[in-house]
């Protein structure tokens, strides 16, 4: 089921939250939200699944507008919001039945759906426990359980891991992996790592508007630009080496990385790569390359690239 | 109407699981047992078989009990943020707020429910008007419904508990009492205006054996207002 999200608009007060935004997802697609915090992420969320309404725009969840037709809309959609709220008096059994009458899942099926959600999510010791005693991870399992227990084939999830240890981090993400297969899953989260591990596509707003927009790997790209090498060459002393490699063709951009001599930071000019012309340098003059590294642009640094004020 | 008894079920049980309905049934039955049937003007001084002593005690206690039971409705899930869990399910606004209403209700039609031995008690000692018994306890609903109504409001306003509950009782005093004072005090239709609105005067008419239009009309509209208002506010969060 698709998400098209067209022309987009919310503000509180003065302050615009989500600003014209638009884009889409496909069924079968996992896409990480990322922003700084007030980038207008949760907003988003809320819109599409019913709870706030935007200013202009629309959203339509598998053709249902969120405007004309939310309770078609919220029959597909498994939401766990931030922080995820739940009634603590409640054993999790009863609330996650509540949830399933809530839902439509039919009588007969509930019974089924309810075990099938407590093995997938790990319940099955504290099932019977009121949801006021669950530590901050199992409690998250249950506002995820609460979540796929009508099979939806939408999947909204504002920061799913948040206190979560990291066994359990790994396995909710396999969860959102398996499930994201036929689903249409969007997660929100502050953790790159993550959104880089589990997600298909990747999308950064801030200020209600989309930065940065693909895979993990185009944005890294996008925000790389020109190659850059970091290579310690010996045998030659400090100035000469750096002259030389100044001298290249294809280099555009030689740094001392420190107060070692023989550490150099290599950027070459745009489009070409100087692993060869460095290497060919050396054997010219007698020197050795002791270390070449690539420097990878980290996701974090396109983030804080196009986030930045 | 299955969400909505889906809604009222979950409340119900809150009520019960969170001994809230216990305390609230033994204080109910306490306060208007004493009152009925060992304190001042008793059952037993007025010399005849019949529960208007109860009615007009239970008249009273329900007026601060209903509040109580109320303020928690929507306050608390606001506050928890447990509501935008409840409005993203498939599930409107009126049914949330009618599930509620209906829980608080039936939780007053229990309470009620156990006051029945008086009325068998009574009548065993004397001739007692059947009529007028089954309408006063009709009256105690109907009046109840109608602050149950308002105090859903009044928690659909606020996320503090306390604010809710005063919010109520104030509004809640108006109806109660105010409106019939002001219909003594003053004179010709403005008069007329205050004894209507006045929860007394259909309260009374009700439970002296009288079923009339008007005041159906009169309990089932501030009812309605109530309810209707709780959804507004829940609907205007967007």
């Amino acid at each position: 089921m698709d998400i098209q999200i067209e022309n987009l608009t919310k503000s509180y007060g003065v302050q615009k939250a989500v600003d014209s935004l638009s884009f889409e997802v496909k069924t079968g697609e996992i896409l990480g939200f990322l922003g700084p915090n007030g980038a207008g992420k949760s907003t988003t969320m809320k819109i599409i699944t019913c709870y706030l309404a935007g200013d202009t725009g629309d959203v339509k969840v598998g053709g249902n507008s969120v405007s004309y037709n939310p309770e078609k809309v919220k029959k597909h959609i498994g939401y766990l919001p931030e922080n995820n709220p739940l009634y603590l008096e409640m054993p999790v059994i009863d609330y996650l039945r509540f949830v399933a009458k809530l839902q439509g899942v039919k009588p007969q099926d509930e019974k089924e759906r309810i075990l099938e959600m407590i093995n997938t999510c790990g319940l099955k010791g504290e099932q019977h426990k009121k949801i006021r005693e669950l530590s901050k991870g199992y409690k998250q399992r249950v506002g995820l359980a609460g979540a796929l227990i009508h099979d939806p084939d939408v999947l909204i999830l504002d920061e799913p891991t948040t206190g979560l240890d990291p066994n359990q981090i790994i396995e909710i993400r396999e969860l959102i992996k398996k499930i994201g297969k036929e689903k249409t899953v969007i997660l929100s989260s502050h953790i790159l790592a993550e959104v880089e591990a589990t997600c298909d596509r990747i999308m950064i707003i801030n200020k209600g508007k989309i930065v940065a927009d693909g895979t993990s790997e185009q944005l890294r790209k996008q925000a790389q630009g020109n190659e850059l090498l970091r290579v310690r060459i010996e045998g030659g002393s400090r100035n000469d080496v750096f002259k030389a490699l100044q001298e290249q063709s294809t280099i555009s951009f030689v740094d001392f990385v420190s107060e070692e001599a023989t550490l150099f930071e290599v950027q070459s000019k745009p489009e070409v790569y100087s692993a060869k012309a460095i290497f060919d340098l050396c054997v010219s003059n007698g020197w050795y390359i002791t270390e070449m590294t690539p420097i990878e642009t980290k996701l974090e640094d396109v983030f804080r690239e196009v986030t930045a004020n | 109407m299955k969400s909505i008894w889906t809604v009222a079920h979950r409340e119900l049980s809150s009520f019960f699981d969170s001994l809230l309905a216990y305390i609230m049934i033994v204080a109910f039955l306490g306060f208007s047992g004493f009152f009925t049937w060992l304190r001042g003007s008793d059952i037993f001084f007025v010399n005849q078989a019949s529960l208007q002593t109860f009615f007009g005690i239970a008249y009273w206690t329900l007026f601060f009990f209903i509040p109580a039971l109320t303020m928690r409705m929507i306050a608390e899930e606001r506050k928890t943020g447990t509501i935008e869990m409840l409005l993203t399910k498939p599930l409107s606004e009126w049914q949330i707020v009618t599930g509620k209403f209906l829980a608080t209700l039936l939780l007053i039609v229990i309470a009620l429910s156990l006051t029945l031995p008086y009325y068998i008690t009574v009548a065993q000692l004397g001739d007692i008007d059947h009529g007028a018994v089954w309408l006063g306890y009709l009256g105690l609903i109907l009046m109840s419904a109608s602050y149950i109504s308002v105090g859903i409001f009044t928690s659909s306003l606020t996320n503090n508990q306390i604010v809710a509950f005063l919010l109520a009782l104030l509004i809640g005093i108006f109806f109660h009492i105010i409106f019939g004072i002001m219909a003594g005090s003053l004179s010709g239709t403005l008069a007329n205006v205050f004894y209507f609105l006045s929860m007394s005067t259909h309260y009374e008419s009700i439970s002296r054996g009288v079923l009339d239009s008007k005041d159906i009309i009169y309990f089932c509209s501030i009812i309605l207002l109530g309810l209707i208002g709780s959804q507004v506010v829940l609907a205007n969060r967007k």
